[in-house]
């Protein structure tokens, strides 16, 4: 069985965000980055769970510039067999999506996270699956192999479902998926051997790109209740806040 | 040129969010002097009332292929009643299908995509929409050159708003494909609005000591008609069940009223809450970081400060 994992670099999530340049550019200074945690956490330790299981090959790929090689590595040591960095730093869902669809064919199973927690987009495996002609299953909180078979739970509005479908398949990995894994110490020195390919990039088009940020309203401030005094939060709620 | 709404009705019925689509679609038509259409995929009783929202022709297609949803089935389709009606705006909800039709849609229609857009599009000569990111601690600004567009509405992004009268359905005829995806099973969670779509959320974390201590929480989200919610330490320990879990790596909410009992305010967890209308804060400790994110806030022991709170609540709808 031979799985690809899309990855990407986020902000770590106690970051503080801020833009430069009149709002058009993410303010990167004093940020730490990390492996989207969707990516990581859960399709990523599910692909190495399925690898364990049912033997085969898992490969990590990557849009993005050198700075994207310490979560590479990570994904590496985490148990992915080799990698595959797209040597451009992306702008866009469609441009990350064209450029990985470049390099997965031949894949049993893509899998993404459900979203990256920077643009919180959730497009860019729906994209890839219409890009390969494949079945795409979103939000999947469960995902196994049975005989031919993929066999899938996944998130939907009011409920869940669970889904039968022939691979090869896209899917992206919602909580429930996997338990998060912390690389230990073999890991992470057999990661440094594995075989990392910095390939050019293909040149996608970009689609729609942000133009400019901004910072949400700040709260006017805080009101504080008595805490014996509940009629009136409840007042407030209706008469100030009216939202009862 | 037109815009067009993709809606899937939920259990038999069009609900809310379809009418914040419909609503949204009118005022996007309306900006660029066109008219708003609807596709409802699939049987619902209330298909007609899409016009009081602002829609212009509801046109209905029932299908058994369309029992499953299989984003290419689903895409395929509407990329095709686009074409037919001539819209070149589609819009659909950002639920977990919205989301998955919408990049797929991207691809077929050659669109700019923009997920989950966070108000009607901003006057001006550049079509411009804006969206909540990095977990709602910005908001981003697309302007899209490309004449065909694709967009996702999240929910609660906007209230519907009457904007014309109630319409008779037509049929339309598509071709729909076969589904590659099979159902085996589907359980649905009844008595209560899915943490996306409610208005009004009661949220509570590790202050609550353990899981046998959730009745009071349950109580006040009866009486407010809430929907229940916990910060992720509650859901990872199992106390309350995963998809609860609200924050960055959570569901991401923006009800009207959102009550936090016994949470700190961690930045993740703000992430996931903060646009939120109003917040109500309760918590023991007046350092705790979630007051400056608050509207109101509570300083005292949750054991005692909620149950006073739902018996005011009660007071107050009887009233
Ligand atoms: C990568 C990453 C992602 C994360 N994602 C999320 C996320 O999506 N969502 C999320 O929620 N967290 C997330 N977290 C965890 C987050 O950092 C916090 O640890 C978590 O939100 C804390 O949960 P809590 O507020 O319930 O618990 P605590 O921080 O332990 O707070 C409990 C609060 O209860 C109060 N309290 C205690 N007893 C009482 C009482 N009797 N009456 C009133 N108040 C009382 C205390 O004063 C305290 O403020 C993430 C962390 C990481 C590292």
């Amino acid at each position: 069985m031979k799985i690809l994992v899309c990855i990407s670099k986020t902000p770590d999530t106690t970051s503080k965000i801020s833009f430069v340049n009149n709002g058009k550019e993410f303010n990167s200074e004093g940020i730490q980055y990390i492996m989207n945690p969707y990516d990581e956490w859960y399709a990523l330790v599910r692909a190495v769970e399925l690898k364990e299981k049912n033997g085969g090959s898992v490969t990590v790929i990557n849009v993005g510039d050198v700075s994207s090689e310490i979560v590479i590595r990570k994904a590496l040591a985490i148990g992915a067999d080799d990698a595959i960095r797209v040597d451009v730093s992306p702008e866009s869902s469609l441009q990350v999506a064209k450029e990985i669809a470049a390099h997965a064919s031949g894949y049993d199973l893509v899998l993404t996270g459900k979203e990256t927690i920077d643009y919180n987009g959730a497009e860019v495996g729906a994209m890839l699956a219409e890009l390969l002609d494949l079945p795409y299953v979103s939000f999947a909180f469960k995902l196994e192999k049975e005989g031919d078979n993929w066999l899938v739970s996944r998130e939907v509005e009011g409920g869940t479902e669970t889904l039968k479908v022939g691979g090869p398949i896209v899917l992206s990995a919602a909580k429930g998926m996997a338990e998060q894994r912390i690389p230990n110490m073999q890991g992470i020195m057999m990661a440094k051997k594995k075989p990392l390919n910095v390939v050019a990039s293909i040149g996608a088009e970009k689609g729609s790109v942000v133009a400019s940020h901004e910072m949400p309203p700040a709260k006017s401030g805080v009101k504080m209740i008595a805490p014996d005094d509940m009629d009136t939060l409840v007042k407030l709620l209706h008469e100030e806040a009216k939202v009862i | 040129m037109s815009v067009l709404i993709a809606v899937e009705p939920v259990n038999g019925t069009i609900n809310k969010g379809g009418f914040e689509l419909a609503t949204f679609a009118r005022l996007t038509a309306d900006q660029l002097g066109t008219e708003a259409n609807a596709l409802v995929l699939g049987n619902a009783s209330n298909a007609g009332e899409l016009g009081k929202y602002g829609i212009h022709t509801v046109h209905t297609l029932q299908h058994p292929n369309l029992e499953v949803f299989d984003s290419q089935v689903y895409s395929k389709v509407i990329a095709q009643a686009a074409k037919q009606l001539g819209a070149n705006i589609v819009v659909v909800r950002h639920t977990a299908n919205g989301k998955s039709i919408l990049g797929r849609l991207a691809i077929l229609m050659s669109a700019d995509a923009v997920s989950g857009v966070n108000a009607a599009p901003q006057a001006g000569s550049v079509f411009t929409v804006s969206k909540s990111v990095y977990s709602g601690k910005a908001i981003a600004h697309y302007q899209l050159s490309s004449n065909t567009k694709v967009l996702s509405l999240m929910g609660n992004a906007l209230q519907p708003q009457f904007l014309g009268q109630e319409v008779n359905p037509q049929a339309i005829s598509l071709e729909v494909g076969n589904p590659k995806l099979q159902l085996v099973s589907r359980e649905t969670e009844t008595g209560h609005v899915p943490l996306p779509e409610a208005e009004k959320v009661v949220s509570a974390g590790r202050g609550m000591k353990g899981p046998e201590n959730w009745g009071i929480v349950e109580e006040l989200a009866a009486a407010l008609g809430a929907t229940t919610a916990c910060s992720r330490p509650v859901a990872d320990t199992g106390w309350r069940p995963h998809h609860e879990h609200v924050g960055q790596t959570g569901v991401a909410i923006r009800p009207n009223l959102y009550i936090a009992i016994g949470i700190s305010g961690a930045i993740q967890h703000l992430a996931g809450v903060n646009n939120s209308k109003t917040i109500v804060v309760i918590n023991k400790d007046p350092e705790a970081p979630f007051f400056k994110a608050a509207d109101y806030g509570v300083v005292g022991d949750l054991f005692e400060v909620v149950p006073r709170l739902t018996e005011a609540v009660k007071k107050f709808k009887n009233a």
